[in-house]
């Protein structure tokens, strides 16, 4: 791990926002031979108010639903130049990776860029206003999933299965990672790092803005999210799947959506606590 | 060396000709031919490029300003549709102040789906910063591609190109084109120095970050300017090419003017067709003229000034619609452009060749003939050869 800092601060994010830990442990592991591809949304809009910014590696912002291909031109570009050994890698959110970019990304995954895309996951569209993506898990609330007479659940539909997806694609190493469960978060950086071909990440990003929680509490509400089982931690290396955080027993889902106000209306709603308890156990059966 | 090509694989050897590094692709009619062309071109090894045949056009044009902000000579092709769904990242190129060059096979844009020759596509596209050079023949499509890229990456210009060539009429239709070696154009248009801001780890750099009002306004002045200091950069880069490659090129091109009475105003192909027609039209002692527009961005203001702001009638020949305005958008941006001139001619609208419809010789003296019977009390909006409604459209 490198002692330098890459990615610094004087930056916009809301207090307690985990997404710049994220980028800056993963910047210090991979170093200064690395370029960054940023799409729209909080992490490009926070860290590059012109004529600032936070990135002291070479960075680029090119739209919304485009970073895998714009990672692909880099790729082509520095190979070219004989460039082999730097890190290309994309910061995207789940909205940006989900919906809009994954008809790019799938394009990416097939053609096989050198590219590490890391899916920075606050679970909505942050940076327009707390929006559902497909990402948002079933039961929360989000500004286009409104609680009211006619809706006591919030998001109705279940969150998208990404991982799984960018599996299905046949890459050779996909993983999800808790920056609050450090050493398993910092180990999958630095082996993700290590292979060629796409890699894909799946990063939880405590948002307390969104999450409607106390900023001091985003560690130990992402703690929650994989104590309960809700985020799993694992990795797929070549198709070979793995967990690398169990928690036993694990402790209620009531636990994690009780402290966070975007579940608030679920509090006393025990059939939907229950359900979500139930796929997550469903889930864990499998492994 | 003499070589018969279509257009589409003309533009193909301008890639290869102009040492191009990657080019992104996904095949559209009428441009397939293009990506078709370089895949056997790599695969023979008569050309070392990195080819990504992507999923969309919006990554094609994605990969290209990737590539393009890495320091890499890019280069690609599209048409209507794929034009459209480029239309999110065209300013994005532009504003980037990145040197892509793309061939644009002029289609129609749907509804209906049509897949054969208007300009609509890429005149819809006229406010995205990326210069516009619109080719005649297959000889101009290989000649202005390769100033394209000098132009661009001009450091008084860094904006994108297209090159605008008719569908079908040009991207399919073979001609004997004048190759140059691949050395002299190499001369011509120089290394790929990137006298510009990349992405470089030895100099990191952050390339289109948020800017608030503050500073948004001037981002976008200095596109506008670029875009003007383009207008004499281009004059020098075709100055340089006619001493190099003895052909000669101007943003406009003036055909018969002398005496004039009536001059057509049109872009592309179908300029020779009514270079034709004012032939037959001289002959029988009728005075036409051409003014061809080879440039639509950078608009050749003065230019057009300069040959048309005289007491003549003036018949525009447009090949796109705007819908909710009178008169189409050639016809709007020349009356505004002569508006202040000493001579205000009389200007007429052709709306004409929509969808592939055909223009033959004889459509163009009709226009002739009804644009002289005008007068100042006439309908100056006309729509060529449209039928009634109702009529049998087999
Ligand atoms: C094509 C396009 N559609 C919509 C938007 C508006 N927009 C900007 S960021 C954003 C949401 C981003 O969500 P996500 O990718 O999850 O990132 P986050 O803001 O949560 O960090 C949206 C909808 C846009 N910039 N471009
Ligand atoms: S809205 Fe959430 S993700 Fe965006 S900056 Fe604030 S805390 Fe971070
Ligand atoms: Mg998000």
């Amino acid at each position: 791990m490198n002692d330098n800092e890459y990615f610094v601060s004087g930056h916009k994010a809301c207090a307690g926002c985990s997404v710049p830990i994220l980028v800056r442990w993963v910047l210090k592991i991979a170093g200064p031979d690395t370029f960054v591809v940023n799409a729209t949304g909080c992490l490009e809009v926070f860290s590059t108010p012109y004529p600032y910014t936070s990135w002291k590696v070479p960075w680029i912002h090119t739209a919304f639903e485009n970073s895998a291909a714009t990672a692909t031109g880099i790729d082509a570009s520095i190979k070219r130049k004989g460039l082999l050994n730097a890190h290309i890698i994309v910061f995207a959110g789940d909205g940006a990776t989900s919906d809009i970019g994954l008809q790019a990304l799938s394009g990416m995954a097939e053609r096989g860029n050198d590219v590490l895309y890391i899916m920075y996951d606050n679970e909505a569209y942050m940076n327009t206003g707390i929006q559902r993506s497909s990402a948002t898990p079933y039961g929360a609330w989000t500004t286009t999933s409104e609680i009211g007479t006619e809706n006591l659940i919030g998001k109705k539909e279940k969150k998208k299965p990404i991982t799984d997806i960018m599996v299905a694609h046949n890459i050779p190493y996909a993983a999800t990672v808790n920056i609050a469960f450090f050493n398993d978060f910092k180990d999958k950086i630095k082996k993700a790092l290590g292979i060629k071909g796409t890699r894909f990440i799946n990063a939880l990003a405590g948002c307390p803005t969104g999450w409607k929680h106390d900023p001091s509490k985003t560690v130990e509400v992402m703690k929650l999210a994989t104590r309960t089982g809700i985020f799993p931690l694992y990795e797929v290396v070549n198709g070979q799947m793995r967990i690398t955080y169990r928690q036993d027993p694990r402790i209620p889902v009531g636990d994690y959506i009780k402290v966070q106000g975007r579940f608030k209306h679920l509090q006393n709603n025990h059939a939907v606590i229950d359900e979500i308890q139930k796929n997550v156990d469903s889930w864990w059966s499998k492994y | 060396m003499y070589k018969v090509m279509k257009g589409n694989e003309v533009t193909a050897y301008a890639a290869m000709l102009s040492s191009v590094d990657v080019i992104p692709a996904y095949p559209i009619t009428p441009s397939t031919l293009f990506p078709e062309k370089i895949s056997e071109l790599i695969a023979n090894g008569e050309m070392n490029a990195t080819f990504i045949p992507t999923e969309s056009e919006h990554s094609a044009i994605s990969v290209a300003i990737g590539a393009s902000a890495s320091g890499s000579r890019v280069m690609t092709a599209t048409a209507s549709q794929g034009l459209a769904y480029m239309h999110e990242m065209l300013a994005i190129a532009s504003g980037m102040r990145l040197p892509i060059v793309m061939a644009i096979g002029n289609r129609a844009i749907s509804a209906p789906l049509n897949i054969w020759n208007d300009q609509q596509d890429s005149i819809d596209e006229r406010n995205s910063g990326w210069i516009q050079l619109y080719a005649e023949n297959n000889q101009e499509i290989l000649d202005l591609t390769i100033a394209a890229f000098k132009i661009s990456e001009n450091e008084k210009v860094h904006l994108p190109v297209m090159i605008c060539m008719d569908a079908f009429l040009l991207t399919h239709t073979m001609e004997a084109i004048n190759i140059p070696d691949k050395k002299e154009v190499t001369d011509f248009i120089g290394k790929n120095t990137t006298n510009r801001i990349i992405l470089d780890t030895e100099k990191p750099a952050t390339l289109g970050s948020f800017a608030s009002p503050e500073y948004y306004t001037e981002f976008r002045h200095q596109v506008t300017v670029a875009m003007e200091a383009a207008n004499s950069v281009i004059f020098d880069i075709f100055s340089d090419f006619k001493k190099r490659f003895n052909r000669n090129y101007d943003v406009v091109e003036p055909y018969r003017l002398d005496d004039a009475e009536l001059i057509f105003v049109s872009m592309g192909a179908v300029s020779g067709t009514i270079k034709d027609a004012v032939d037959v039209l001289r002959e029988q002692g009728k005075k036409a003229g051409l003014l061809r527009l080879v440039a639509f961005r950078p608009f050749p203001s003065q230019q057009i000034k300069k040959y048309l702001s005289m007491d003549v009638k003036i018949a525009v020949i447009d090949r796109n619609v705007t819908p909710g305005y009178d008169g189409s958008v050639l016809y709007a941006e020349l009356r505004s452009i002569l508006y202040d001139s000493d001579f205000k001619p009389e200007i007429i609208d052709f709306i004409a060749g929509l969808g592939g419809r055909d223009m033959t010789i004889d459509d163009f003296i009709k226009i002739y003939t009804l644009a002289m019977e005008m007068n100042a009390d006439s309908n100056h909006i006309v729509w060529e050869q449209l039928k009634p409604l109702g009529e049998d459209v087999s």
